[in-house]
Order: C-alpha cells, then sequence, then structure tokens
C-alpha cells in the first residue's frame, strides 16, 4: 500500500482529497492533519510515500513545516494561493492544485506523482521548492527552528543578530540561541533588507537593536547591540552600514 | 460659419457694458471737438472714424494676446505691441479721415495737431484693454488648474476607494468554493446552502457604494453572511459573539467597513493560534460617536505588537482616511493574547 497523509486547516478540504482519493484503492491514508506540528508528527510516524500539503495554515505554514524535515516526502500543494505566487515553483513541486480543482485534474496530479514514484526517481528536490519560494517575493515574517522535539517559531523582529556556525546559522534572540541548517546568503536574501544588514562574512545584524559603533583597528568596526553583544563589522559591511544608516 | 476674430463676444465673455462705454466715449469725444471749434457734422464724423477704428484695434490687440501670451516679466513685450498698434492705429485713422475731408477742414496737414494727445490716450485705452484681458486670462488659467486638480484628486480617491473594496480576498472566494466542492459530495444541502449564502453575500459587496454610510444594522447583515460562510470552512474553530446596544443600531457606518476588519481578526487568530478562535463583535454609542471593538486572540510570543497585522488593516485605515481625513479612526491594541481593533465614528445627527 502507498502511504498517503493530508495535511490541511479545513477539514471540508481534508474531505474533498478523501473522497478523490476513494478511486484509488492502493493509497491508504495513514493521518489527517490539522496543521504543521500535527503533520510533523505524522510523516516522522507513518514515513508516508506521499503529502497533500496546504500553504496557508496556522502557526507555521507548509513551507516552513517541509523546512523542518530532514527528507521530506513527495508533496502535492493543495492550495488557493494565487497562481502568481505559485507560479514561482512551478517546475520543482510534484504537482499543485489550485482550490478548488476538479477530479480530473487531482488525477492528472496524482498521475504525474505515480511516473515518479514507480521509477523509483526521487520527487524533484524539495530544496529546490524552497530556493523558489525564497526567490518569490514572499518575505520572511518569522522563522522556524526545531529544537529537540519541539518547535520554535522566532518572529524576525525577535532576532538579535544571525551568527555562521559551520554548516549552520546560529540565530541569536533575547531568549536564546537556536541553530538553523541554512546558509548566510540565504538569510541574508529572505530578511528584509531595510531591517536586516550582513556586516560582516559571519554577521547578520538586526539594525534595530544597533546602539553604537565605534572603530576597532584599522579598516574594521565594531558594532555594540542594546543587548550588549560586540559584533565585528568588515570594510565592505561598513559601507552597507553607512548606506542603510544615513 | 464662425469668425474666429470676433470670437471674443461670444461665451458671454464679452461684458455688455462696454458698447455703452464706447458710445459715451465717442459722444465725449465729439463734444469736445465742437468746442474746439469744428462743426458738429465734422466733429461726429472724426470721432466715429477714431473710435471705431480704435475699438478695430482693441479686437486686434485681444486676438493677437490670444495667441501670444508674455511670459512672467515680458510686460515690455505688452507696451510694445500697445504702442505700435497705437500708432498704427492713428496712422489708418488719419489717412481715413484725410481721405474723407480732403484736407479741407480737418486740419492743415495730413499728421495734424492732435496725435500728441490722441496717441497717448490711445495706448492708454490699449493698454488697460491688454492688461485686463492678460490678467483675466491668467486667472482663468489657474481656476481652469484648480478644477482640473481637484478633479484628478476626486478620480484618484474614487478609483483608489474601489481598488481597496475589491481587494476583498481572493482566498476566502476560492477556499469556500473549494468547501462547496467537498460538501457536493457529502452534504448536497448544506453545500447548496453555502452556494445561497456565498451568492448573497458577494451581491452585497458589489452593489455598495464605497462611499455610502449605512446603518450599522444592514452592516451586521452583511457580516452575518461572511461569518456564516466562515463558520462552515472552519468549523468549531471559529466562534463569535455580536454584542450591539440599542442605541447603537442605527448608527452610521461606511459601507463594508467591518467586513474585512472581522476578515483580520478571523486570519489573524486563525493563523496565530491553533486552538479555538474566539472572536467578540461589541458596539455601541457614546458622546454621539459610534465605537466598536472587534477583538481576536494572538500567541503574544510568536506574533510581535508592533508587527503590522497585514494589508487588511492598512487597507482599512486607508479608507476611513479618504473618507474622513482622519488617522485616528481605526486604532489596535494588544492586551493578554487579545488583539483588539478598535473603530469610532462620528455621527452626525
Amino acid at each position: 500500500m502507498i502511504k498517503a497523509i493530508i495535511i490541511d486547516d479545513e477539514r471540508l478540504a481534508r474531505v474533498l482529497v478523501k473522497e478523490y482519493l476513494s478511486d484509488h484503492t492502493d493509497i491508504e491514508i495513514k493521518a489527517e492533519c490539522n496543521d504543521g506540528f500535527e503533520g510533523l508528527k505524522a510523516i516522522q510516524e507513518y514515513q508516508p510515500d506521499l503529502i497533500f500539503l496546504d500553504i496557508q495554515m496556522p502557526k507555521i505554514n507548509g513551507f516552513e513545516m517541509l523546512e523542518l524535515i530532514d527528507k521530506p516526502p513527495a508533496v502535492i500543494f493543495t492550495t488557493a494561493f494565487d497562481e502568481f505566487a505559485i507560479k514561482a515553483f512551478d517546475n520543482h513541486a510534484v504537482d499543485y492544485l489550485l482550490k478548488p480543482f476538479s477530479k480530473d485534474r487531482f488525477d492528472k496530479a496524482l498521475e504525474k506523482w505515480r511516473v515518479l514514484f514507480e521509477r523509483k526517481e526521487n520527487p524533484p528536490g524539495l530544496t529546490q521548492v524552497m530556493e523558489a519560494v525564497s526567490h518569490s517575493q514572499i518575505q520572511r515574517e518569522r522563522i522556524v527552528v526545531k529544537s529537540g522535539s519541539s518547535i520554535i517559531v522566532i518572529p524576525v523582529d525577535d532576532i538579535l543578530y544571525l551568527e555562521a556556525a559551520d554548516d549552520f546559522v546560529k540565530i541569536h534572540t533575547r531568549k536564546g540561541h537556536w541553530l538553523k541548517n541554512k546558509t548566510m546568503a540565504h538569510f541574508e536574501q529572505q530578511l528584509d533588507a531595510s531591517k536586516f544588514i550582513r556586516v560582516h562574512r559571519s554577521y547578520i545584524v538586526n539594525i534595530s537593536e544597533i546602539t553604537r559603533l565605534d572603530p576597532y583597528e584599522k579598516d574594521s568596526h565594531i558594532l555594540l547591540l542594546k543587548s550588549g553583544e560586540k559584533i565585528p563589522v568588515s570594510k565592505t559591511g561598513m559601507v552597507k552600514l553607512k548606506e542603510v544608516l544615513s | 460659419m464662425t469668425f474666429p476674430f470676433l470670437s471674443i463676444f461670444k461665451n458671454n465673455r464679452f461684458p455688455s457694458w462696454i458698447p455703452a462705454v464706447w458710445l459715451l466715449w465717442t459722444g465725449l469725444h465729439t463734444w469736445v471737438a465742437t468746442e474746439m471749434g469744428y462743426n458738429l457734422r465734422v466733429a461726429a464724423i472724426e470721432s466715429l472714424t477714431y473710435n471705431l477704428l480704435l475699438a478695430f484695434a482693441a479686437v486686434l490687440l485681444i486676438n493677437i494676446l490670444k495667441y501670444y501670451t508674455p511670459g512672467k516679466g515680458r510686460y515690455i513685450n505688452l507696451i510694445a505691441l500697445t504702442m505700435a498698434i497705437s500708432f498704427i492705429w492713428y496712422v489708418s485713422s488719419r489717412s481715413i479721415l484725410y481721405a474723407l475731408f480732403n484736407n479741407e477742414t480737418v486740419s492743415e496737414n495730413f499728421w495734424g495737431n492732435e496725435y500728441t494727445i490722441l496717441i497717448p490716450i490711445a495706448f492708454l485705452i490699449l493698454g488697460c484693454v491688454a492688461l485686463v484681458f492678460v490678467l483675466m486670462g491668467t486667472m482663468e488659467d489657474r481656476e481652469l488648474q484648480i478644477h482640473q486638480k481637484a478633479d484628478a484628486e476626486k478620480l484618484a480617491r474614487e478609483a483608489e476607494l474601489f481598488r481597496l473594496q475589491q481587494q476583498l480576498q481572493p482566498h476566502f472566494l476560492f477556499n469556500s468554493l473549494n468547501s462547496i466542492s467537498a460538501l457536493v459530495g457529502t452534504d448536497p444541502v448544506l453545500a447548496r446552502k453555502m452556494i445561497q449564502q456565498l451568492s448573497e453575500f458577494l451581491r452585497g459587496t458589489l452593489k455598495k457604494d464605497d462611499q455610502q454610510q449605512i446603518p450599522l444594522q444592514e452592516e451586521l447583515r452583511q457580516l452575518s453572511l461572511y461569518l456564516d460562510i466562515e463558520k462552515i470552512r472552519f468549523g468549531h474553530r471559529l466562534q463569535t459573539e455580536i454584542k450591539i446596544s440599542e442605541s447603537a443600531i442605527d448608527s452610521l457606518i461606511p459601507a463594508l467597513l467591518l467586513q474585512p476588519i472581522v476578515e483580520n481578526a478571523i486570519k489573524f487568530g486563525l493563523y496565530d493560534t491553533t486552538g479555538d478562535v474566539f472572536i467578540q463583535i461589541h458596539a455601541n454609542k457614546e458622546n454621539n460617536q459610534l465605537h466598536i471593538t472587534v477583538s481576536n486572540p494572538f500567541d503574544a510570543e510568536t506574533a510581535s505588537p508592533t508587527r503590522g497585522t497585514g494589508f487588511g488593516l492598512a487597507s482599512v485605515q486607508r479608507r476611513l482616511y479618504l473618507l474622513f481625513g482622519r488617522n485616528d479612526i481605526l486604532q489596535t491594541m494588544a492586551k493578554d493574547n487579545q488583539f483588539i481593533t478598535t473603530i469610532i465614528i462620528p455621527q452626525h445627527d
């Protein structure tokens, strides 16, 4: 049996997917989830072959949920997201279904997935989907990280600064710091450039947290944050800082 | 068909007292001439010649000015032009008089004796005409500009209001249609009911004039259609409470104002928490002002109150500004995991 999970915060939307799936007797619905948290748990528990995923959901959206999974399963997005926004990752997801979708359209999406599944091909890279999303205009309002078994949602305004740490990025807030396996370049691109600035190869700073800028040796400066931390500023970082602060 | 040279006499722009003044002036001229010893017939012909040509010169001058307006500070050009026309006027008048009287009675030579008086007088009169015309033109231009600006602003405002109204979230519409699609399979009766509710809601948003104020009661009817649909979509997760005081029920409110505020509250509540969402809508009337509060739960841990509350309220804020010229009608506050939106709408009665 093929294992599938439906993740959507609207019961009727899940009912519809279930009904459309009833013809496909080889697919078993292992779980129905109300939100991303339930989705994460169910994915860990059942290791599904395929998930139907809504994008706009409580607390963490569909993309943010996927980010937290090391090896995400194949995904068919079901969303009322407007076409313009979703075109950005047209080529990367198995498929996406724009609500309301027809049975024919649904079957086509499944067919597309079956071809990939039978060829044992990996679904189109989800990392690519995520990249595509980050290139679209959807701006980051929060960052979702995993800490042990719990999930932490960090509003971007709470971030003091980001620090490069090997293959991870360390996210510093007043409540502590968390690791996320992304690159500095990724965050530099996703965060609002009028609020965050990369002052150094290894540091991105929340501009509203800056309290003082002092010279330090020649060609370099040091930033003092409201929280007391000191952040080095490179020569190019200084140029960017001047641009934003002036 | 038209005679552009005389077009200044049309459009009521030609004051009717001018011919009277002209007649008076011509009479005066005749009288002065008789006083100076000319017989009445000669004086009258002379005066008529001068003044008919002077009127013609004035019309000519105005026509020139219609196509040539001296720029700011270029009034020297205007003076030169007036002077030249005065001179031409005098030469033409004298030529006609010279021919008519064959140099007998009017004066001894072609130039006559009066040019020292007549040319300056003509210059003054024509100068006044030119000045009045130019000033009137400037004033008209300015008035036109003010009108155009006001028109443009009005159009822009209407267009903007229209756009703001159109920003009914397509999400809502598509998700509702998806719910109906699901209900068709499981509960056709409810599906039909939801189609009817959705249609009624859409009709309500279409027919409203955005600048129109409607009684709160009517606005609430539209709002309850919206809430019923959302409740079918989100099921038990969404609960609402509407409390309206007796005095507030007839108060006036801009049409379709509450729905986006409540929509924002629902979205904020539904997407910021995973539990049940209780939306409270309260209204009462105080000091001739309609107070409405809409509150929704949110998670203070993950939603910073400093963050904007999404597009919904920004457009409501803008709309209220366009309608009332004030920025303080809508206010928001966060308290104990409750996000509260308040609007205070002045009542006129």
